[in-house]
């Protein structure tokens, strides 16, 4: 991990593999070009409108509504997606049963499925007249059209970021040490909470910033099930889109930035959580 | 504390070969036992079982006197060390030796005082704050012994402890965990591979093959008095030589030792020669003597091995001090008399 001191040691060192410098050329041009310049425009656009515009914008009640429904369900659906995506990875790991490789299939659909599919048929499903939803309706639960639908739409696009980055790690973990654990007096739990989950515990934190971001940016799932009702279920994106729908440039790419500067803060401290909770790893 | 195992038997596929197959044996209080074989035999198994990392199929495992075969891991009180070291990769050396007695829930003082003395104990004090990832090899493992060390274990079953560590440091631990056993005398368990190993440490080995006891008592004892061949070839190695009993003695080819008692005339038997029980000489008369060829000879630092062809076709391995072959004047390609008086003569099946 210390193999980062840029300038002094790593543009000097020869490696065995060739090409270190345009290897590293090229990929500040890639990410330039793919990530940074389209970043640097939106801000660019963005600034057409003034500071005390953006605050208003901002500030307006139907948009902090939908900070904090983008926010807040992204949150939950990252977290739901952290307890049952290592559930669903121990589960594919530890144990073997029929139709296993056939599960493991699934986990990736909602990766493929394009996002307006996963949407209407979510909506379909838990609206009061579909198969789920007049079910729960007889609970008293409402899913679609609530921001509890929301979070619905954006477990499911979620899924499978837990469990694929935890998968290889429970793979990778040495059956021996629970072992060591076991004959050292612990119990199962024990076990799993001082020594299993430590040591997931990186892998853990990537799937759920990676669940989280997500959803964050998530769409089309997202619009058929949420109603999109003003103050109630309105999302950042669907914000921006109807802004843009209205021809009103400056103010979408203002909502975006902000979301852009949130977003950037959540996932550096993850990043630095994580840098934290992998101390002790091999480099 | 003993450790006794009562025809004890595994099997991990229902109609499989038997890892353990009904072994009974029993470990001396305060004293290293090896479990002795080649990989397969079920030493490790066997560790295991008395561990209770793995559920016997039959037999009763008892540990200080105690019935343990349907206790749990946790509740057996063993030490145990793997090979892997298996350490804890996200604790520290300190929390990694702690572990056992913060499951334990003794008082913080109480912890912080026996690791620390765990630690100088393993020549590591100071090491408290680093992780695993920062240690050598050697230095994990005795990080890991005194993990298994710090809850005051009834025994400690060491699997291959050494198995994954360099000539030096393997011999460096070896003479630890020496000096360790006289001051501590802890009933200590060591699966091992490896003879010299056994040899060196143990006060008693329970040599394995195919998950069968082949032979159990000191280690000299098994060397000087093998039971089977395979024991013989096992501890000490040679080469193996066909031979037929005729009037008490067993000829092989133009050489004849003593026949084990009790052989029948025209019964087959099997010699083992040690390298180092050959004495060769220029010319000489007597009785268990032969002539046979010198075909190679290897310098090995002090020593010097010797490959012989005999009559028959049969090739013999000799190691020889390099001084003794210098006042022998031997050479490649001479013709020497071989004494073969101490082969070790068996009298059974024998398939290698």
């Amino acid at each position: 991990m210390s193999t980062v001191g840029f300038g002094n040691t790593l543009l000097r060192r020869r490696g065995v593999l060739p090409g270190f410098g345009a290897g590293f050329g090229l990929t500040l041009f890639y990410a330039g070009l793919l990530v940074l310049l389209p970043l640097g425009a939106l801000i660019l656009k963005a600034s057409a409108l003034g500071p005390r515009d953006v605050f208003r914008l901002v500030t307006d009640p139907r948009t902090l509504q939908a900070f904090q429904l983008t926010f807040g369900s992204s949150a939950v659906a990252g977290g739901v997606n952290a307890l049952f995506g290592l559930l669903l990875a121990w589960v594919l790991v530890r144990y073997q049963f029929p139709g296993k490789s056939l599960v493991d299939a699934l986990v990736d659909l909602p990766f493929a499925l394009p996002t307006a599919v996963a949407g209407i048929s979510l909506t379909s499903i838990y609206a009061e007249n579909g198969s789920l939803g007049a079910l729960l309706g007889k609970l008293g639960l409402k899913v679609a059209f609530t921001p509890l639908g929301v979070t619905v739409a954006l477990i499911f696009v979620g899924i499978p970021f837990v469990v694929r980055t935890v998968q290889p790690v429970l793979e990778d973990l040495d059956r021996d040490v629970e072992e060591a654990a076991a004959v050292l007096g612990a119990t199962r739990l024990q076990t799993f909470a001082r020594v299993i989950l430590p040591a997931l515990f990186p892998a853990l934190l990537t799937g759920f910033a990676l669940a989280f971001a997500r959803a964050l940016g998530e769409y089309g799932s997202v619009v058929f099930i949420s109603g999109n009702m003003p103050y109630k279920t309105e999302i950042v994106p669907l914000l921006i889109v109807t802004r843009l729908e209205q021809y009103d440039y400056a103010g979408a790419t203002a909502l975006a930035c902000v979301m852009l500067l949130f977003s950037f803060l959540i996932l550096l401290a993850v990043n630095l959580l994580q840098r934290w909770s992998r101390r002790g790893a091999p480099a | 504390m003993s450790v006794r195992t009562e025809i004890v038997s595994k099997r991990f596929a229902a109609r499989g070969p038997a890892a353990v197959d009904n072994v009974t044996f029993e470990a001396k209080p305060g004293a290293i036992t090896t479990l002795l074989g080649p990989s397969g035999s079920g030493k490790s198994t066997l560790l295991r079982l008395i561990a209770g990392l793995e559920r016997p199929d039959g037999g009763k495992i008892s540990i200080d006197g105690k019935d343990v075969t349907h206790v749990s891991p946790r509740e057996r009180n063993v030490g145990f060390v793997f090979q892997s070291y298996a350490l804890f990769r996200h604790m520290t050396v300190f929390e990694n030796v702690a572990f056992g007695m913060r499951i334990r829930k003794l008082g913080k003082e109480r912890i912080q005082e026996r690791v620390l003395e765990l630690l100088s104990r393993v020549q590591l004090a100071g090491y408290e704050g680093r992780y695993p990832s920062q240690l050598s090899g050697g230095q994990r493992q005795r990080i890991a012994l005194a993990r298994a060390l710090a809850t005051d274990p009834k025994v400690l079953l060491l699997d291959e402890p050494f198995g994954a560590l360099d000539t030096k440091v393997r011999i460096e631990l070896r003479e630890w965990l020496l000096a360790f056993q006289e001051s501590a005398r802890v009933t200590t368990l060591l699966v091992t591979h490896d003879q010299d190993e056994a040899l060196e440490l143990s006060e008693h080995v329970v040599l394995l093959a195919d998950g069968k006891v082949e032979q159990t008592g000191a280690p000299h004892e098994l060397y000087d008095a093998p039971a089977t061949s395979f024991v013989a070839s096992f501890l000490g190695g040679g080469s193996l030589l066909k031979g037929t009993v005729r009037s008490g003695r067993a000829e092989v080819g133009s050489l004849a030792v003593q026949a084990p008692e009790g052989a029948e005339d025209g019964a087959e038997v099997r010699a083992l020669v040690r390298p180092h029980d050959v004495r060769l000489e220029k010319a000489a008369d007597g009785g268990e003597v032969a002539v046979a060829r010198v075909e190679r000879m290897r310098r090995i630092g002090p020593r010097i091995k010797l490959l012989l062809m005999l009559p028959t076709g049969d090739a013999v391995t000799v190691h020889m001090p390099k001084t003794e072959v210098d006042e022998l004047g031997i050479e490649s390609g001479d013709r020497v008399l071989v004494d073969l008086k101490d082969a070790k003569v068996f009298v059974e099946d024998y398939a290698i």
